[in-house]
């Protein structure tokens, strides 16, 4: 019986279930003393005289270190891996501040204590003096250079980073434009909120010189790798460990300060050295999401084809850059055409800092901003044509016999159909009946307004084909690496250079595994997470997992079975070329009282007592893949809004989304990501962003204020499918982990204009909460 | 000072300092990490347990004030191996993702059953308003939740 393509329930969920897993700040670890994080309350300030005298007077309190004091223990700077280009200004970045605070939630000095409740008492006693600074808090300002974010800077510009492959071509077209669409759009700063806070413990063997690190992240390999460079720590001394992690949304993609201090503290100390994050401090100083400012023109001809896209970004840094954070708009740079064929192409991004928290990865990192703003231009497109927008839509889709399809931006699309996905939608949505609805409404003056709203989005994911990374200056490749071996009692053990923390790997891969091998997927282990175990992989983000870390266990398992029926064939005297491998037994063709079991063929491969000469024993291979392009997931989401016009109340009344994430292995989990990763950005469209005041002090650092949202606000989610395979991988697989994302705060977003349209209404920003829709309607009732 | 009280069946005596929250109790001197801390607003509702059968936020409550009371974390709802039918449901309809808010979610869900009889996909979802998920888009939640309440009408 075929597992791949079924809803087969998790093998994840009974440990989770139960309370068996264990999260890092579960394990119990003798002896440990407590970090605790003074944390700068100001956005921009000078640090005076640190007295800790009274912290460290207090009980169970261990010491109290100044970043000065740490920097005498080799403390260096935090790593960022990805210079986009090589005049790029980045402050040093200690995990501690000596000198200068650069943001609310920046560290300026550190305990340790024998309780958490201890370490967090002495943080509140330790005396700072502050010499306030002027913060930038806005993106503008900061352009301006007129205040500076880094007293040693001489700019606020990190990088201007452009693409622009035919500057002419892009002026001609505009000028020849019948229509020219300028659009500004906001992408505010959003707090990533994974439900477990991040946290590490570090475990010194002082006498051998091994460190091992417990941490709440998405990259134990890349976090090994950073460790050892950042603090001296030979690599090979190293081993990270990612337990059960709890969600992690591209924050937990990142080395962060307290992972750094721990190491050093735990060596310095020879015991070992614990940090939670409460949620309060995730707010401060957990990286942040999005935060761009983005301009974006379209020029089209009379009937509303598009012949060019102009898009300039600002996109904010925050104070310091984090591990990938100046290439996240990069990202999307080369998405600003979405899913049309506009043939001259233009994107520039200025990096900037500010006084903020850095922004790094949070789910989609670029892309949704590129869909975002791409998919509400076509509507503005759309609304000055006087078309729908599901018509301007069909005027400008790549066509489907486009494919693999050359990009304006110098990417090579492998495969796309994108009509299909719009047809499909419109009708689960029931549009015309919608737009009856919404005729009526207005009709009778009613004081809801109803709205719907188009996104049609693609995305790249699968990071990512190692030389195009290097082209972009990225400092490490994008391959991944599994090993598939067949134990001597016939069960499998995979050990995968991901790293899932929720997508539900064990699963999926024992899927993958138990239909090549013909076994039982209960039989098959998926061992993950550990750098002592799956010592090669590049982790987990991105939309990389299956297309890229599923690939790799694909083609391990397929050497392990071009070896088992080299052994079957020695084993039954036949030619490897006459067996036949069905539901787990090699039978010579025509023969069919001639057969062995997989799993006899992994004894005898274990014993090696009668092995084809030359051949190794075990049944055994380990696959490095790295592949030859992304892949390019892509749909058409509709959302539904109803506007309560004396509230300003938004209900998303509800959700349609087709997806094409090519040959689903499991699509109860594909459902279960979209469900997920919708919500995200329809929670960006009306509910959520960081509220900085002119400070730079942060208004909503809990979950109490910061409005994540529960069951009440969510919608019931109607999803279908498409199929195209993607032709860049053995299994035809991309990605679907941050498409609900990239597809819905346009949708969303879009609905709400749609909404509002005929009062005049043609932008919000987002979130739009019903304050800022009630304010705009007053205005344009005005 | 000395707190006393029955953990998923099984008394227990312990000298806690007054301001223990009851989550830090039943994790770092029980050992019953299964109940998670998400935030420190009584917001996320990840540590919720159930109290003499009813479901308490354990960051809300300090360890003291437990005392002479029943306590039930997610670690006591099985027998055994047997999930809960709770439990079970999740697993059916794939209402966990990365796991962490599960073991409060389902502890709400198991008290929200026991005081209404006659849930619907609204009163599901305004009961588990005090719990926060940030993988499932609550979707598949609110599905298990019905199918455990043996109800109809709940998201396809």
């Amino acid at each position: 019986m075929t597992v791949t393509g079924t809803r087969m329930l998790r093998k994840e969920d009974p440990e989770l279930l139960s309370g068996e897993a264990r999260y890092v700040d579960d394990l119990p670890i003798t002896g440990a003393l407590w970090l605790g994080i003074v944390r700068s309350p100001c956005a921009h300030a000078r640090i005076g005289t640190i007295d800790t005298s009274a912290a460290e007077a207090m009980p169970g309190v261990k010491a109290v270190y100044t970043g000065a004091q740490l920097v005498e223990l080799g403390m260096g700077a935090l790593p960022c891996a990805w210079a986009v280009t090589e005049d790029m200004v980045a402050p040093e970045h200690l995990p501690v501040a000596v000198s200068e605070a650069a943001f609310a939630g920046d560290a300026v000095a550190v305990v340790v204590a024998e309780s958490r409740y201890q370490a967090r008492d002495a943080c509140g006693a330790v005396e700072v003096d502050y010499e306030t600074l002027t913060a930038v808090v806005d993106l503008e300002a900061a352009a301006t250079d007129a205040v500076l974010t880094h007293t040693d800077l001489t700019s606020n510009t990190s990088y201007v980073w452009e693409l622009i492959p035919d500057p002419d071509a892009v002026e001609r077209a505009f000028s020849e434009a019948t229509h020219h669409i300028r659009e500004r759009y906001i992408q505010q700063r959003l707090i990533p909120s994974a439900m477990e806070p991040r946290g590490v413990v570090v475990v010194p063997q002082p006498q051998g010189g091994e460190i091992t690190i417990w941490s709440a992240t998405q990259i134990p390999h890349i976090l090994k790798l950073m460790v050892a460079a950042t603090t001296g720590t030979p690599e090979h001394k190293v081993r990270v460990i990612a337990p059960s992690v709890g969600g992690g949304f591209g924050c937990k993609l990142n080395v962060y300060a307290e992972e750094i201090l721990a190491v050093i503290l735990a060596k310095h100390h020879g015991v070992p050295v614990r940090w939670t994050e409460e949620r309060t401090e995730a707010a401060l100083s957990t990286i942040q999401g999005r935060g761009q400012v983005q301009d974006i023109e379209l020029a089209a001809d009379a009937d509303g084809k598009v012949t060019a896209v102009r898009a300039k970004l600002l996109a904010d840094m925050g104070a310091y850059l984090q591990l990938v954070t100046p290439g996240i708009p990069l990202l999307g740079a080369f998405l600003y055409h979405g899913v049309y064929d506009i043939p001259a192409y233009s994107f520039t991004c200025q990096g900037l800092f500010t006084n903020l928290p850095p922004t790094d990865a949070y789910r989609g990192a670029g892309r949704p901003e590129a869909s975002y703003a791409i998919e509400r231009a076509m509507d503005a497109l759309a609304r000055e044509v006087g078309v729908t927008p599901e018509e301007i839509r069909r005027r400008n889709y790549i066509p489907s016999d486009a494919f693999p399809y050359d990009s304006p931006a110098g990417l090579v699309f492998d495969s796309g159909n994108y009509e299909p996905t719009l047809d499909r939608a419109l009708e689960l949505a029931g549009l015309d009946d919608l737009r009856g609805e919404q005729q009526r409404l207005r009709d009778e003056g009613s004081t809801t307004h109803l709205g719907i709203g188009l996104c049609t989005y693609v995305e790249m994911c699968g990071l990512a084909p190692s030389r195009v990374l290097a082209s972009l200056n990225y400092g490490a490749g994008g391959w991944e690496s599994a090993t598939v071996r067949m134990l001597p009692t016939g069960s499998v053990q995979v050990v995968t250079g991901t790293s899932p923390h929720g997508q539900g790997h064990e699963t999926t891969w024992s899927q993958i595994v138990a239909d090549q091998l013909g076994i039982d997927p209960d039989a098959i282990e998926v061992l993950h997470s550990d750098t002592a175990i799956a010592a090669l992989g590049m982790d987990s983000y991105g939309s990389r997992s299956l297309a890229v870390g599923g690939t790799a266990v694909h083609m391990a398992t397929d050497l392990v079975l071009e070896k088992a029926r080299a052994i079957a064939a020695h084993q039954l005297e036949a030619s490897a070329d006459d067996l036949e491998f069905e539901e787990g037994s090699f039978r010579v063709r025509g023969s069919p009282d001639k057969s062995v079991a997989i799993g006899d063929v992994a004894m005898a491969a274990f014993t090696a007592h009668d092995l084809p000469d030359g051949m190794e024993p075990n049944l055994s291979a380990q696959v490095t893949y790295d592949p030859p392009n992304f892949v390019f997931p892509f749909g058409t989401h509709v959302a539904v809004v109803e506007i309560d016009e004396e509230t300003g109340d938004i209900r998303l009344r509800d959700y349609v989304a087709v997806d094409d994430c090519g040959n689903q292995i499991n699509p109860m989990i594909v459902d279960g990501q979209l469900h997920g990763g919708i919500l995200q950005g329809v929670a960006q469209a009306l509910w959520e962003g960081a509220a900085y005041d002119e400070d730079g002090n942060l208004n909503n650092a809990s979950l109490a204020d910061y409005l994540v949202p529960s069951a009440m606000e969510a919608p019931t989610f109607t999803l279908d499918s498409t199929v195209t395979p993607s032709p860049t991988n053995p299994l035809g697989v991309k990605g679907i982990g941050e498409a609900g994302t990239i597809g819905s705060a346009a949708a969303v977003m879009n609905a709400v204009i749609d909404a509002l349209g005929p009062l005049g209404i043609t932008d919000i920003d987002m979130p739009a909460s019903p304050n800022k829709v009630w304010a705009a309607i007053q205005e344009a009732r005005s | 000072m000395d707190v006393s009280v029955t953990v998923n069946g099984a008394a227990a005596t312990d000298d806690v300092e007054p301001r223990l929250l009851l989550v830090h109790y039943l994790r770092d001197v029980r050992g019953l990490t299964g109940t998670n801390v998400g935030c420190d607003t009584s917001s996320c509702g990840a540590c919720t347990v159930l109290v003499n059968g009813e479901s308490v936020k354990s960051c809300t409550m300090l360890a003291v004030q437990a005392d002479g009371q029943e306590i039930t974390t997610i670690e006591g709802l099985a027998n055994g191996t047997e999930l809960h039918p709770m439990q079970q449901a999740f697993h059916e309809n794939h209402a966990l993702q990365c796991g962490y808010c599960t073991p409060g979610m389902v502890m709400a869900a198991v008290s929200l059953l026991e005081e209404h009889d006659d849930l619907d996909e609204a009163g599901v979802r305004e009961g588990l308003e005090g719990n926060l998920c940030r993988c499932t888009g609550y979707h598949n939640i609110v599905k298990a939740v019905m199918a455990a309440a043996g109800a109809k009408g709940g998201p396809a």
